[in-house]
This record gives C-alpha cells, structure tokens and sequence, in this order.
C-alpha cells in the first residue's frame, strides 16, 4: 500500500502537466528510432562519465590498476601543483579573450553581411570558413604567422611600419599585472593573447553565423517602426536590433565556452605547455599526466574538474531554455 | 514550435555525439581486437614512422618473412610526439587487455619495469639461453633488462645519450677544443659569446630536451655511480651534488639562446650546423638530422664528444621489445624476437636506422664514422641510463619535466631540488 502511495505521488503534483500516455505506432517507431543512439549514448558517454568519475578516487597512479579508495586524495594532489593552478589562470584567460574576441568580430562581420550586399553567400562561405579546418593546422600556421623571431612573420610587418622590438608573441614570459597567488602570478600571460588570436581567426566565422540568424529573426516592422519614429542607424541597431540578439548571445556564448574549455590540438600544435606553463590548458595536462605519466587516478581528477566546468556552464542554460519551451508550450 | 525546437536540439546533441563516437572509431579500428592472437598474423607495435626508422622496420620484417613465410607482419606504428602518442594508444590496448605483439619500449627502470609490475609481460630467460644471448650482449646492457632475475626484452638498437655535438669550424677559428670538464666549458662559452655566437643551442618544445642535459649534467657532476644510485632510488636527491648540477644547470642556461621553448631539437641542431650556436646536447639520433637531413659528414660537418664530465660513461638509449603475458599465442613473437635479436636481423636493421648493434659481435665496417666511435665507448664504458629516456618510473619522469618547465624560467635551485624529493616520493624509484 505504502509503495503504491509512494509511486502516485509524483502524478499527484497538480503543477505538472500531465503525460499523454497515449501509446501509438507513431510513438512505438520514434522509440525504436531512437534507442540505438539513446543506448549508446548511455554507455559511451555518460557510462564513462562515471566510470571516469570512480576512477578519480582511486589509487590507480601507475601502470598497475588499484581499485582501492582513496577519498579526494588525487584532487588535492592536483590543485597543490603549479601547473594546474597555472591551467584554471589560463583557462580562465583563454575562454575570457577567445569568447569576447569571437562574439565581438563576430557580429560585427554579421552585420556588415546583413547589409544586403553583392555575393552574400560567398563572404558568408569565406567567413565561416576556418571552422572546417583542424585546430591542429590553424596552430601550426598560426606558430609561423606570429613568429616570435624579429625577422619572421607578422614582425616583418611590424617591423616596416616602425616597431623596433616586436613582441615574442607566445614566447614571451610576461604576465600582466602579475599578483602572486598560491604558487603562481595571476594575470594575463601575454603569451596566451597569441593563442587566443589563432582561436578567434578560426571560431569568429561560427559566432557570426549564429549572429546573422539572429538577425533576419528581428521583425522588419519593429526596424520601421523605429526609423519612422526618427532613430538614426546607430540608435536603432544598439536600441532596437541588439536587444534582439540576446539569445543569440547566449547560445554562442555557451558553445564557445565549451570549445574554449576543451581546448588541445590548438595549444598543443602551436605552444605545447609553454614557458612556465604560461600557455598549458587543463586538457594538456591531463594528457600528461595520464598517458606521460601514467596516473590515472589524477588524470580522471582533472576530467573531471573539467567536465563539471563545463556542466556549471551548459546545465543552467539548458534548463533555461527547457523552462522557456515549457511556458511556450502552456501558452 | 516549442517540442520541434527541442527535438533540433536534441538531433544536435546526438550529431555531435556521433561525431564522437566516429572519432573514437577511428582510432580503435588500429587495434583489432581480434587480429593479435591469431598464429597467422603479428602486430608489430612502434613510434618508427620517420623515413630512417620505418625504412629500417620494413628491412627487418621482411628477413622476418623470409625465415617465416606463413606469418604475416602487420606495422602497427603510431606517429607523433616523440613517441608520446604511441605510448597513450599502447597503454590503453594494454588495459583492454588487448596487447600487440610485442611491442617498442626503452631499456631500463621506466615503462618496461612498470609493465613487468603490472604483470604484463612474460620473461625471456629460456629465449636468451636457446639463442646463446647470453654470451652475445655485454651483461651490463642485459641488467638493464633483467628484474628480480628475470629478464624481460630483447634489445634490437643502441643510442647514446651523452653526447656533445659541436660545429668543428668555429671551434677551429677561435681555437677552442671541446669542453671535457664544466669549467672548460664556461671558458669556451665566454669567448663564444664575445664572438657573438650562441655557446649552447638548446630546444624545449618537446618538454623533454632540457630534461636530458640536466640529466647528463647530473651524470657529469656526480658521476656514473652516484648517478645510478639517485635512479634506483638508493641515494636521496638532496644530496648536494643534484644541488650543484642544478646550478651549474641554471648557469649553463646563460648561454643559450632564448626561444628554446619555440624549438624542436632538430632545430637547435641546425643552429649548431649554420654556425650561429657552437654547441648542442642530444641524444645520438641527432647524427642522423647531420647526416641524412642536412648532408654533413661526420667530423668535418659536425663534431661531437662526450658531454662534459661523462667520458668512460655510455648512457643507454636502446629500444627494446617484450613478450606480452596476455597474448594467445605466443609463438609468432617468439619467432619474431629471435630474429629481431640476432646478428643478421640487427646488421640488417642498424646501419638503415641510423643506430648500431648492442651486439658484441657486430662489425664497425658496417657503420660510419660516428657509429664506430660510438660503438667502442659503448664496449668499454660503463652503462648508464638516462631520465626521460626510459631510465625511471613515467611518474618521476613527468613530475621532472613539469618541474624543469618552472626550473628554466625561475631558475630557482632548491624549490626544484625540493620538487625532486616529493617526485620521488610519490613515485618511487626502486
């Protein structure tokens, strides 16, 4: 009896909609259609989700595996290193310049797209372009563009229009304003602005893509409206258009933060970790320390620090926008 | 509206997640799970994909086809990353329980010992008592291959890992002689930079580099046997020679040029051979880059002599290969070291690679200049290993670069003295 009240209780809830439990051939072939993926996402995703989250607190550091528990041991071990506390500054810095850079050249290549020119789609393929090379090549070409040598590269440039010392680029060791924290300084590493540029050069096309959707979504009546109302073309586009885009903010926001915290082939093709591990990433490090070093256990530890990062950042905004299909649906 | 856009983004979720899946895909379809145990074929596992080295793995698979024609060799090499790449994929067929054939691994304490521990791999004694190895390889190179009686690999190549190259030209002008002792080398490095050229090219991109001329500094300040005591964890790294052959380190580091970081080794060698650096410390494999890369000949293009202090002393970079314990089948490997350790396989192999025989009996005629002198320190000199190169623990080896990352840029002895300590601590070395 108890079970039962127990099971009912849910249902019961008079604020949830109630369930069409209606069974249909329709439903039937959509569950069939979709187990397969369901299944194998269940286990090659969130399966080992888990399983990496159980090996992060364990005592498996060598080649051996060892089961036993060993509480937060390998989080502890992590976090007292200077090449981790070095990895959160970084990845901090990264996911900061690489987001503002994309959104900011991003829209701005949205709107001069959306200003009904000649050959729209072919600016548009040339813009979005660099997304469907590898991150590995964009490294690679972009360790010769900014060369650190004074006589390669873009320094050439720089050097012809006057600049006697250009910068090193993702050599150089400054960090900026340099605050000592912990083990480390706290700042922005020059060094990873270089970084940052390759990403931007290559992930601006997306955030333009999504910014240009957003775009043609604004009704035309309401730009009328405005420009009857006498807004000149500044007003109207930071007082009538913008507020429009917030969506497509947050979206290219959330996607990007996501690429940013993944980060690897790019680092590890152009810098590697870097002088004083001014420009190593949590995912190089756990590269390392799994497959150079063969700790498992602390490897899991920084996959998964890194994975809840990510899902500090994606789950809000899912449940955001589940909410707002729910009130939509009401309505 | 609302239920179409949420199924959009769940068709999205599951794109991106094949995608994933594919990618994974790709990279298990390299290792068949069912292929390793069959008697008919034989993955050989390795990060030989560069012209030399692949060229001379074909050479010996095919004298390993004409003695066995019935089983098929199949080259399972992984490229990239110094062998880096090649040690992720082999340690997660390991863990599937899925090894190769056998497989490619350095001599010493570092990833051989801990696949032994880990009760992967099976010991060769009967193998080396059948073929007559015993009497073959100097006992001092199979100690390194031996643990708790047993040994373990077979060795096919032998590299040095102390060696000084040097470009004889400018040498020449500024009459200079190679340094054998660090004072020499200070003095050398002085007028050198007077000259305005760069006394010691160095590289770091690989984060292993620098790694290794601390590590012959190490072995020419303390010597072979204190040396071999901090690698077997027999001797406490405070002790104050790791002090001083840090400092003397940190001051070498004055004398480099200064986007190491930037730098692959070749490069630091190229500078070495342009004549805008004098000297570089790297392992043998550099003779190779002179020779077939940049077409210098031996003793006139580039020089070389042992890193200062460490003359006597041969530090063993020598790729090895094992009997996997978890194979089905273990004939076709047995098969496969017999050649692969015997003097016709090894004389094949040797002089394509660019390396020279371990083997005792192994003719100089075969080789170059460079190779035969190597060869001769290597028969007289006392064997010792080197950190980064397969001599420790990957544990010790990973905290040592990452602590020699913060080393280069603070130059700060004694936090990287203390960084040692709790290495060796958290991984210990015996």
């Amino acid at each position: 009896m108890i079970k039962h009240a127990i099971k009912d209780t849910p249902s019961s809830i008079p604020t949830l909609p109630q369930p069409r439990r209606r069974w249909s051939w329709d439903k039937a072939s959509a569950i069939l259609v979709l187990a397969p993926s369901l299944v194998a996402l269940g286990i090659f995703v969130y399966g080992f989700i888990f399983w990496n989250g159980y090996i992060s607190l364990t005592n498996w550091n060598s080649y051996i595996p060892n089961f036993s528990y060993a509480g937060l041991a390998n989080y502890l071990a992590v976090f007292r290193t200077f090449r981790f506390q070095s990895d959160i500054r970084n990845i901090i810095v990264f996911t900061t310049l690489f987001i503002l850079g994309c959104l900011s050249l991003g829209l701005f290549l949205a709107v001069l797209i959306d200003q009904k020119i000649r050959f729209e789609s072919l600016f548009r393929s040339i813009f979005i372009f660099p997304m469907a090379i590898s991150f590995v090549a964009t490294g690679v070409i972009w360790a010769w563009v900014l060369n650190p040598q004074p006589n390669a590269g873009v320094n050439l440039i720089l050097r012809a229009l006057g600049d006697k010392h250009p910068p090193t680029w993702f050599l150089s060791p400054l960090i900026i304003p340099s605050l000592g924290w912990g083990q480390i300084k706290v700042g922005i590493p020059l060094a990873l602005v270089a970084v940052a540029i390759a990403a931007v050069w290559q992930m601006s096309g997306f955030a333009m893509a999504i910014y240009l959707a957003g775009l043609r979504a604004v009704p035309e009546e309401i730009k009328e409206a405005a420009r009857i109302d006498g807004a000149g073309s500044w007003r109207l586009f930071w007082s009538v258009i913008y507020p429009q885009l917030a969506s497509s903010t947050v979206t290219a926001v959330i996607i990007l933060t996501a690429a940013s915290l993944k980060v690897f082939g790019l680092v590890y093709a152009m810098t590697g970790p870097g002088q004083d591990f001014s420009t190593d990433m949590p995912t190089l490090n756990m590269f390392d320390t799994t497959f150079q070093g063969s700790q498992f256990a602390q490897g899991a530890a920084i996959a998964t620090i890194l994975f809840l990062l990510m899902a500090a950042f994606s789950v809000p905004y899912l449940i955001s926008v589940l909410r707002r299909e729910n009130r939509e649906e009401e309505m | 509206m609302g239920t179409r856009r949420i199924g959009i983004g769940f068709a999205a979720l599951l794109a991106a997640s094949t995608v994933g899946l594919a990618g994974c895909g790709s990279q298990s379809a390299q290792a068949p799970a069912t292929v390793n145990n069959s008697p008919k074929q034989l993955q050989i596992f390795s990060w030989w994909t560069g012209v030399a080295s692949s060229k001379a793995l074909a050479a010996l698979n095919a004298q390993f086809n004409k003695e066995y024609p019935q089983i098929k060799v199949i080259n399972e090499a992984v490229a990239g990353g110094a062998g880096s790449n090649a040690k992720a994929v082999l340690a997660s067929r390991m863990e599937a329980n899925n090894p190769p054939g056998t497989f490619q691994v350095h001599a010493g304490h570092g990833s051989l010992y801990s696949w032994v521990q880990a009760g992967d791999m099976a010991p060769l004694n009967s193998l080396y008592k059948q073929e007559g190895w015993y009497h073959d390889y100097p006992a001092s190179l199979l100690n390194l291959l031996t643990f708790n009686g047993k040994i373990y690999a077979v060795p096919v190549d032998m590299q040095r890992g102390n060696v000084l190259w040097y470009n004889p030209a400018i040498f020449q002008k500024y009459n200079l002689t190679p340094p054998t002792t660090f004072t020499q080398f200070f003095n050398d490095a002085q007028v050198l930079e007077a000259h305005h050229i760069t006394p010691l090219a160095l590289a770091n991109h690989g984060d292993w580099e620098a790694t290794l001329l601390w590590s012959d500094v190490l072995l020419g300040t303390v010597g072979p046997q204190e040396y071999d005591a901090l690698l077997s964890g027999k001797a406490s790294w405070s002790s104050p020679g790791v002090t001083t052959a840090t400092q003397t380190f940190v001051k070498m580091l004055q004398y480099t040029n200064s986007d190491y970081t930037a730098l692959h080794w070749q490069q630091a060698d190229q500078l070495v051979a342009q004549g805008s650096a004098a000297m570089n410390v790297m392992g043998d494999w550099a003779q190779g880059y002179f020779t077939t890369d940049l077409h210098l000949t031996p003793g006139k293009g580039f020089g070389w002599a042992p890193t200062p202090g460490t003359a006597g002393t041969f530090a063993v970079v020598s790729d090895v290969f094992g009997l996997p314990s978890h194979l089905k089948n273990k004939t076709a490997t047995l098969d496969y070291l017999k050649v692969l350790g015997s003097k016709t396989g090894q004389d094949i192999f040797n002089p394509l690679k660019g390396t020279f025989s371990p083997r005792l009996d192994a003719n100089p005629a075969d080789y170059d200049a460079y190779s035969r002198a190597a060869m001769q320190s290597y028969k007289k000199d006392k064997l010792v290993l080197v950190i980064g190169q397969g001599a420790v623990n990957p544990g010790f080896t990973t905290a040592v670069n990452n602590a020699m990352d913060i080393l280069l840029s603070n130059h700060n002895v004694s936090q990287f003295v203390t960084a040692l300590e709790n290495a060796a601590q958290s991984n210990p070395l015996s």
